[in-house]
C-alpha cells in the first residue's frame, strides 16, 4: 500500500502549463467549457478553433497524447448515447453509409460529441498538469467555502484507501468463487458495495474522532 | 503521593443502545509510569480510552487528568494533556504532508509560527521520521505511518500518551523500532494491547480489564505468570513464550 501513488491523472512535468497558478487554470477551464457549451452546434469552424487551442495547450504542456487518450475512456457512455441519438430521434431522415438516420438527431449527436469531447479533454489536461492539492489551494484562493474544500481534500486523501479496500473485497470474493463481473453475482457485488459504504462511513467517524482528539473545532489550520 | 496523571474513579458507562460497557472502573497512573491495559475483545478497553479525553462522557464516576476533571469546559486542555494514538494510522493521518499532519494538533491549540515548526520537528525527530516531513503520509510504509501517528500526538506535548494496539499489523522489525521509540520517550504511557510479550517488554505494570471492571492491577510479570487469572480472563501467551525465561523474570533464589 505504501507504493500506491495517487497519480492516476497527474502527469509530472515542469512545462509553463504545469507551472501556471492553479486558480488561473481553474478559471480558464471554467471559461473555456462555458464558451464551448454556449456555442451553437452549427458553427463548425468555431469548434475547429477550440480544438486547435486545446491541442496547442496540450503540446505546450508536453503531456503525451496517448496518456490523455487512454483517460478519455470515461467519455464512452456519452459516446454510446450520442451514437444512438440519430437512430431514435424523429424528423426528416437521411442516408449515412446506407443507414436511415434522423437529420436533427445527427446534428444533436454531433453537438453532444463535440462539446463533451472538448470538455473532457480540457478537464483531463487540467488534471494532468495540476496536482490535486494545488487544485484545492486554487479553489481556496477563489474563495470556495472552506467546508467544501475540506470535504474535497478528504475525498482525495481517502480515495486510495477506499479503492484499496474495495480491491481487497473483490479479491476475497473471487477467492471464494464469485466473479464480480458476472451478472449472476451482481447481488453479492451490490451487498459488498453496501458494506464498503458502511465501512467508509465508519472510517469517517473514526477519522473525525482522531481529529477531535487533537483539538479539532471545525477549521483546518492553514 | 503526588496527583496522579490519570485518576479514574468509579467510572461506569452504558452506550445509548443500553449495552453497559464499564461497571465502576478505578485506575490511577502516576507520572513517568508505563502501564499496559490488557483484556479480551469486548472488555471495554476502547470505551475506557475514549473517556480519558472526553469523547465519551462518564455515566457515573469521574475522570481527572493531572487533577483537572474531564468536563466540557476543560475539553481543549484535556485533549492537549491526553494524546491518543488510534489503531489505524489511516484514521489519524489525513493531511497532504507529514508536516501538516503533525502540525494539526498543536495548530488547533493555537500554536503558530516558529514554535509550531519547532514542535513539529521535535516530534518527528523523537520518532525518527524528520526526513519524511514533506512526504504525503499515504506514501509511507505502515510502520512509518504508525510512527508519524505517534508524532502527531507528541507534538501536542501531552502528559500521557495513550496507545491503542501500537504493535498491531507491524512486522517484527517495525515492532521493535517502535518499542525503542516508546522506551526513549520521557512521557507517561498507557498502552492498550493484546501483545502480551510487548506489554512485558515495555510496561512494568499491567491492569487487566474484563467485562467492564478492573480484575487485576500489578506488575506485568506477576499478571502474566498468574495462570488462573489469565485463564479466567481469556488472556493467553503466544506459543512458546514463557515470561519466566525472559530477562524480566526475578533473579532465581
Amino acid at each position: 500500500m505504501g507504493a500506491g501513488h495517487g497519480h492516476r491523472l497527474h502527469f509530472h512535468g515542469h512545462s509553463p502549463v504545469h507551472r501556471a497558478p492553479a486558480h488561473v487554470k481553474l478559471l480558464l477551464l471554467l471559461g473555456f467549457v462555458l464558451v464551448v457549451v454556449a456555442t451553437p452546434r452549427e458553427w463548425y469552424a468555431a469548434y475547429a478553433g477550440y480544438l486547435a487551442v486545446l491541442l496547442a495547450v496540450i503540446a505546450l504542456s508536453r503531456v503525451p497524447a496517448g496518456y490523455l487518450a487512454k483517460r478519455m475512456v470515461v467519455e464512452v457512455p456519452f459516446v454510446v448515447f450520442a451514437v444512438l441519438v440519430p437512430f431514435v430521434a424523429t424528423g426528416p431522415r437521411t442516408e449515412v453509409l446506407g443507414l436511415s438516420v434522423s437529420e436533427p438527431g445527427l446534428l444533436a449527436a454531433w453537438g453532444l460529441l463535440a462539446k463533451g469531447t472538448l470538455g473532457v479533454l480540457a478537464s483531463l489536461t487540467m488534471a494532468a498538469t495540476t496536482e490535486p492539492t494545488a487544485v484545492l489551494a486554487g479553489l481556496q484562493r477563489l474563495r470556495m467555502p472552506e467546508l467544501l474544500v475540506q470535504i474535497m481534500g478528504f475525498m482525495i486523501r481517502y480515495l486510495d484507501v477506499v479503492t484499496a479496500e474495495m480491491g481487497r473485497m473483490m479479491t476475497s470474493m473471487r477467492s471464494r468463487g464469485c466473479e464480480p463481473r458476472s451478472p449472476r453475482h451482481w447481488p453479492a457485488l451490490a451487498r459488498s458495495l453496501g458494506a464498503l459504504f458502511i465501512r467508509s462511513y465508519e472510517r469517517g467517524e473514526r477519522v473525525h474522532l482522531a481529529m477531535v482528539s487533537r483539538g479539532y473545532t471545525g477549521k483546518l489550520p492553514q | 503521593m503526588s496527583t496522579p496523571v490519570l485518576d479514574v474513579h468509579g467510572l461506569a458507562y452504558a452506550y445509548p443502545d443500553g449495552h453497559q460497557a464499564l461497571f465502576g472502573v478505578d485506575l490511577h497512573v502516576h507520572r513517568g509510569e508505563r502501564v499496559a491495559l490488557l483484556g479480551p475483545n469486548g472488555a471495554g478497553k476502547t470505551t475506557l480510552v475514549l473517556h480519558l479525553n472526553g469523547i465519551l462522557t462518564a455515566g457515573a464516576g469521574t475522570v481527572a487528568v493531572s487533577g483537572l476533571p474531564v468536563e466540557k469546559k476543560h475539553l481543549q486542555e484535556i485533549r492537549r494533556r491526553v494524546g491518543i494514538v488510534f489503531q489505524d494510522p489511516d484514521d489519524q493521518l489525513f493531511m497532504a504532508s507529514v508536516r501538516q499532519d503533525v502540525a494539526f494538533g498543536p495548530a488547533n491549540l493555537g500554536v503558530r509560527g516558529a514554535e509550531l515548526d519547532r514542535r513539529v520537528l521535535a516530534a518527528l525527530e523523537q520518532v525518527g521520521m524528520a526526513e519524511y516531513a514533506d512526504r504525503p503520509p499515504h506514501h509511507l510504509s505502515f510502520g512509518q505511518r504508525r510512527r508519524v501517528a505517534v508524532a502527531t500526538v507528541l507534538a501536542m506535548e501531552p502528559e500521557i500518551l495513550v496507545l491503542d494496539e501500537p504493535s498491531s499489523n507491524l512486522d517484527p522489525a517495525s515492532r521493535r523500532e517502535l518499542a525503542d521509540i516508546l522506551r526513549s520517550l520521557d512521557v507517561t504511557v498507557l498502552m492498550v494491547t493484546h501483545d502480551l510479550p510487548y506489554a512485558l517488554e515495555l510496561c512494568p505494570r499491567s491492569v487487566v480489564l474484563s467485562e467492564g471492571s478492573v480484575v487485576a492491577d500489578g506488575t506485568t510479570y506477576d499478571v502474566l505468570t498468574d495462570e488462573a487469572l489469565m485463564r479466567a480472563n481469556r488472556l493467553e501467551l503466544p506459543f512458546g513464550f514463557d515470561p519466566r525465561s525472559t530477562s524480566m523474570a526475578p533473579p532465581a533464589g
